[in-house]
C-alpha cells in the first residue's frame, strides 16, 4: 500500500522506514518559529538555558511581528527581552520589527523547504504546506523544550485528500475557496489530520495556495500540504533557495485517507465567514448589503503583492464609501517594497486607504485598528472569533480580497463581480 | 462539592483566554482573572479546585497560546471532559499536565445539577450515577504526565543523556 505525505515525511525525520498513523513518532525538526512569544517561551527555561545551553542556534527562527513596533512599555520590554535572547544565544535567523509576519518571512526567506518538518508557535504555522513542509503549531512549553532538547514528539496523522479541478472564475480566489472547503468540512472537519491538495494545483499560484495552506487550522488541521511543482520551485528560485538544498516529498498514488472530495473550482462563488465562527461561510448575496465600518486588506492570510495588486484593479479611481476606514497591511516589508514598486499601494492609498506596518496589525485585537463596541469588520484576514479584533461586541466578517475592495467602495459588503465587470 | 462548568461546541481560544491580553499575560496568576472572560464572566471569580470544565466538540480551537490550558490547571480543574479536542490545545494540556477526558457519551448524558466522578487511572466517567469508559492515552504520552509536564520530562531525558 502507498504511503501519504504526513507518512513519508514523518517516517524520514524520525529515522524509521515506516510509520503509521496513530502511532507516536519522535522528531527533530528542521526549524522551531517563535515570535513576541518568544521572551515567554525562554522565561520558561531561563535556568535549564544556563545549565544544558540551546540545543542547535540554528533551529530557532525567530520574528517580531505580533506588536510591531512596540505599542506599550510592556511590549518594548519584551522586545528587549527577546534581543537579549537572540544575541546571547547566537539565534542568527533572528527578523526585527517591520520585516514582515513571522508566517511569511519563513516562506520568503527560504527558512521553510520542501521536505521539511516546521514548528511553530503559532497556530497559522501550517501555512508553509504551500511549499511542500510538514509544518505544524505548537504551544509555548512545547518550543521551551525544543530549544533545550532539539526534539519532541508527534502523532502521526490520518490524511485528508481533496481533488481541485479546472479554474477559478473571475472574481473568485483561492480565499473563496478555502472559506468554501472550511465552511463544508466544519471548524473541527479536519481536525488532527493533515490534509493534501491534489489535482489542478497548477492552475494556482504560490499566493493562492499561501492563503489556502494558512487557514488550514481553521478546520483543525495538523498540516495542509500542496505537492511541489514548477512553480513552487520558480518561486524558491526567485527567493534565493537553490534547487539541490531541499527535497520533494509527495503522497503515492495508491496511499490511504480518511476522506476524500472534490472540488470543481469554476463553479465556486465569492463567500464570506460571518460572526464568531470561521465555518460560518455563506454566499455572498446572503450578506450583501451589510454595513461596515473598516476593512481590513492583508495579513499573513492575504497581505502578498498579488492581493494588493487585485484590490488596486479593483479600487483605481475610486474612493472608500465615507464614514469608513480601509486598513492595509503587507504581510512582509518586501511585499510592501514590491507594491510601492508596481504602483498598487500607490492606488489603494490613493483610493483612502491607510497604510499599516508590516506586522500582525489589528487581526488579533493588539493594536492598530482595534475594533469598539458594536462595529463591524470585514477582513481578508484569517480568524474571526468573538473578541478577536477587540471588543467582544463588535462583528468580524472575512473574506477574499476581492470581495474587501469592492465592499469599500460600497461601504457594505458587495459581490466582487459586479465592481470587475465595471 | 465541585462544580461542573457546561459549555457547548466549538469553545476557541479567545473565548478561553482573549487574544489582546495574550502578550501581556503568560504567568497564572495574570491569566486566571481573565481566564474565560468573553465567555463565561463569572468563571474566574467562582472557580474552585476540583470542578470539573465539561464541553461539547472541538474544544478549545484556534489559536497555539497556552494561556487556556495554564490557565485551567492553574485554577485547580480536575479535568477537561468534551466530545472532541483541538489539536493544539490537546497538545498544549498534556504539556501543562492538565487531564483531557474524551467521552462524547458522558457529555451527552450531562444534565444540570448531576455530579461528576473521574477515575483516569481506570478510564471512567460518571455522570449522575451513569458510568461511561473512555480510551487512556499512549504510553509516551502518559510519561510526560507522570513528569508533571513536558518541560520536568525533557530535563529529565537532557541529565540522563549526561
Amino acid at each position: 500500500m502507498g504511503k501519504t505525505f504526513a507518512e513519508k515525511l514523518l517516517a524520514l525525520k524520525a529515522g524509521k522506514n515506516d510509520v503509521r498513523p496513530g502511532e507516536i513518532v519522535t522528531v527533530r525538526p528542521d526549524h522551531l518559529l517563535s515570535h513576541d512569544n518568544t521572551a515567554a517561551i525562554v522565561e520558561k527555561i531561563a535556568g535549564d538555558l544556563a545549565e544544558f545551553g540551546v540545543a542547535n542556534p540554528d533551529l530557532h527562527v525567530v520574528v517580531l511581528d505580533h506588536v510591531a513596533p512596540a505599542s506599550t512599555e510592556k511590549d518594548a520590554e519584551n522586545h528587549k527581552a527577546i534581543r537579549q535572547y537572540v544575541a546571547r544565544y547566537g539565534v542568527k535567523h533572528f527578523f526585527d520589527v517591520g520585516t514582515g509576519v513571522c508566517h511569511q518571512i519563513m516562506v520568503e526567506k527560504g527558512l521553510a523547504r520542501p521536505g521539511m518538518l516546521v514548528v511553530g508557535s503559532d497556530s497559522h504555522t501550517c501555512m508553509y504546506g504551500a511549499v511542500g513542509a510538514f509544518a505544524t503549531g505548537i504551544d509555548r512549553t512545547e518550543a521551551s523544550a525544543l530549544i533545550l532538547t532539539g526534539e519532541t514528539w508527534l502523532r502521526v496523522p490520518e490524511s485528508i485528500r481533496i481533488e481541485l479541478r479546472g479554474v477559478l472564475s473571475p472574481g473568485v480566489t483561492a480565499k473563496d475557496l478555502i472559506l468554501t472547503v472550511i465552511g463544508q468540512m466544519g471548524s473541527d472537519g479536519a481536525n488532527y489530520q493533515c490534509v493534501e491538495f491534489h489535482g489542478d494545483i497548477a492552475n494556482l499560484t504560490i499566493d493562492d495556495r499561501l492563503t489556502m495552506a494558512n487557514m488550514g487550522i481553521e478546520m483543525g488541521a495538523k498540516a495542509a500540504v500542496f505537492e511541489v511543482d514548477a512553480r513552487t520551485i520558480g518561486y524558491l528560485k526567485a527567493a534565493g533557495v537553490p534547487r539541490d538544498s531541499y527535497q520533494p516529498i509527495w503522497a503515492d498514488a495508491d496511499a490511504s485517507y480518511s476522506q476524500s472530495r472534490t472540488y470543481e473550482l469554476a463553479k465556486l462563488s465569492p463567500v464570506v465567514a460571518k460572526p464568531h465562527k470561521v465555518d460560518n461561510v455563506v454566499p455572498v448575496e446572503e450578506v450583501a448589503g451589510t454595513p461596515i465600518d473598516q476593512f481590513v486588506l492583508g495579513t499573513c492570510t492575504n497581505g502578498r503583492a498579488s492581493d494588493f495588486e487585485l484590490a488596486a484593479s479593483i479600487l483605481r479611481g475610486k474612493r472608500i464609501a465615507a464614514g469608513t476606514r480601509l486598513l492595509l497591511l503587507p504581510a512582509s516589508r518586501e511585499i510592501l517594497t514590491q507594491t510601492m514598486a508596481s504602483g498598487a499601494m500607490a492606488t489603494l492609498l490613493e483610493a483612502g486607504g491607510m497604510l499599516l506596518p508590516p506586522g500582525c496589525g489589528p487581526c488579533l485585537g493588539a493594536h492598530l485598528g482595534v475594533l469598539a463596541g458594536g462595529e463591524r469588520c470585514l477582513s481578508t484576514s484569517n480568524r474571526n472569533f468573538k473578541g478577536r479584533m477587540g471588543c467582544a461586541k463588535a462583528e468580524i466578517f472575512l473574506a477574499s480580497p476581492a470581495t474587501v475592495a469592492a465592499s469599500a467602495i460600497h461601504g457594505s459588503i458587495c459581490d466582487p463581480r459586479k465592481e470587475i465587470a465595471r | 462539592m465541585s462544580k461542573v462548568w457546561k459549555y457547548g461546541d466549538d469553545v476557541n481560544t479567545d473565548m478561553l483566554f482573549p487574544g489582546k491580553y495574550t502578550y501581556s499575560c503568560s504567568k497564572a496568576e495574570q491569566i486566571l482573572p481573565h481566564l474565560l472572560e468573553d465567555l463565561d464572566p463569572q468563571f474566574a471569580s467562582e472557580v474552585r479546585p476540583g470542578d470539573v470544565v465539561m464541553a461539547g466538540k472541538n474544544f478549545g480551537c484556534g489559536s497555539s497560546r497556552e494561556q487556556p490550558a495554564l490557565g485551567l490547571r492553574a485554577a485547580g480543574i480536575e479535568a477537561v471532559v468534551a466530545k472532541s479536542f483541538a489539536r493544539i490545545f490537546f497538545r498544549a494540556a498534556i504539556n501543562q499536565g492538565l487531564l483531557l477526558v474524551e467521552c462524547p457519551e458522558a457529555v451527552d448524558a450531562f444534565r444540570a445539577g448531576d455530579t461528576v466522578g473521574l477515575d483516569p487511572a481506570a478510564g471512567t466517567i460518571t455522570v449522575g450515577g451513569k458510568g461511561f469508559s473512555f480510551p487512556s492515552l499512549p504510553e509516551e504520552i502518559l510519561a510526560i504526565r507522570r513528569a508533571g509536564g513536558l518541560l520536568p520530562y525533557a530535563r529529565a531525558k537532557l541529565r540522563s543523556r549526561r
